[in-house]
């Protein structure tokens, strides 16, 4: 457990963390299967390139469910999380990659700062910066392409106690 | 453009009734790799003021995304759902969904817009408890491509 924030200690500016989270082809079966959301392009590779996209990609609100878990932790209550939006600039692209186990194919790093600070509402904004390696090209390298933004704008509104 | 503009304003009303589990939770809280004992421990969640266990902070969407099925599937809309791309996405909570929550979904149209030869639609979920009790706001932009983007 965290220690409990202080809330006139929170300045804007004060980095919250970082956090990198491995994703694998068998994450995104998982969130379809747990959201309900089974278009095709997130598990077929097949369908994916014939709606134009580089390969499978993530589906948008596994990167901002998954993202925004390091603000739950930061703030100790997934219930003090009143508001959480984002725009999803660019895809996060999945290839295939198998062994004798599940090995991840991707990861995202996200990192948070205090955005704002709103004294009345005892509430604070938190930034997000969201990025994942550019695999849209067959064979690329996640330890060597470029980092992509994946998420713009993404904030979430923390009520602290 | 290949959604009908006359869709603004439009309204959908709840369907069926979204009865929150604590399994469902759980289950979603690992698809997003999200461990905070909150979504897993009901003693924990308890320990945090909360009914039961607590969903994660986008969880409303598979209450939302039902509801957008309705839009959808109206053959009036004309949106083919192999041409959607998400652009944008907020939840605003009035209070945490909780395990027991029994929720229905009321979809908005409130904008649509031509995108070259695609349209945005933005749409927003009001979703309550049947008692009436308000509890999320979502509202997500989708994209629908145009044959040439």
């Amino acid at each position: 457990m965290t220690a409990a924030i202080v809330f006139e200690e929170l300045e804007k500016g004060q980095r919250i963390g970082e956090r990198r989270i491995e994703l694998s082809r068998a994450d995104l079966v998982r969130y379809a299967g747990a959201s309900g959301d089974l278009n095709p392009i997130h598990w077929n590779e097949e369908f994916a390139r014939s709606v134009d996209l580089p390969d499978v990609i993530a589906h948008g609100m596994l990167t901002m469910g998954a993202a925004v878990q390091l603000v739950v932790d930061w703030a100790g209550d997934p219930g003090a999380v009143v508001d959480y939006q984002t725009r999803f600039t660019k895809p996060v692209v999945v290839p295939n990659r198998f062994g004798t186990e599940v090995e991840p194919s991707t990861a995202l790093t996200v990192t948070g700062s205090i955005g704002a600070v709103d004294a009345d509402a005892r509430t604070v904004r938190v930034d997000l910066a969201v990025t994942a390696p550019d695999l849209s090209a067959p064979g690329a390298d996640p330890a060597t392409a470029a980092q992509l933004k994946v998420l713009v704008k993404a904030q979430a509104v923390v009520r602290i106690a | 453009m290949p959604v009908n503009p006359d869709l603004v304003g439009r309204t959908y009303p709840p369907a069926e009734t979204y009865s929150v589990g604590r399994e469902a939770i759980r289950d979603f809280a690992r698809a997003v790799q999200a461990g905070h004992p909150a979504h897993h421990d009901v003693e924990a969640a308890r320990a945090l003021g909360h009914a039961d266990l607590v969903a994660p902070p986008t969880f409303a969407i598979v209450v939302a995304q039902r509801a957008d099925a309705a839009l959808v599937a109206d053959p009036e809309a004309g949106i083919d759902f192999s041409r959607v791309v998400h652009v944008d996405q907020r939840f605003t909570h009035h209070r945490p969904v909780v395990a027991g929550d029994e929720l229905v979904a009321e979809l908005h149209v409130d904008q649509v817009r031509a995108v070259g030869s695609g349209a945005m639609v933005t749409s927003r979920a009001e979703i309550s408890t049947v008692a009436g009790e308000k509890v999320a706001t979502t509202v997500s932009s989708l994209l629908v491509r145009g044959e040439d983007q």
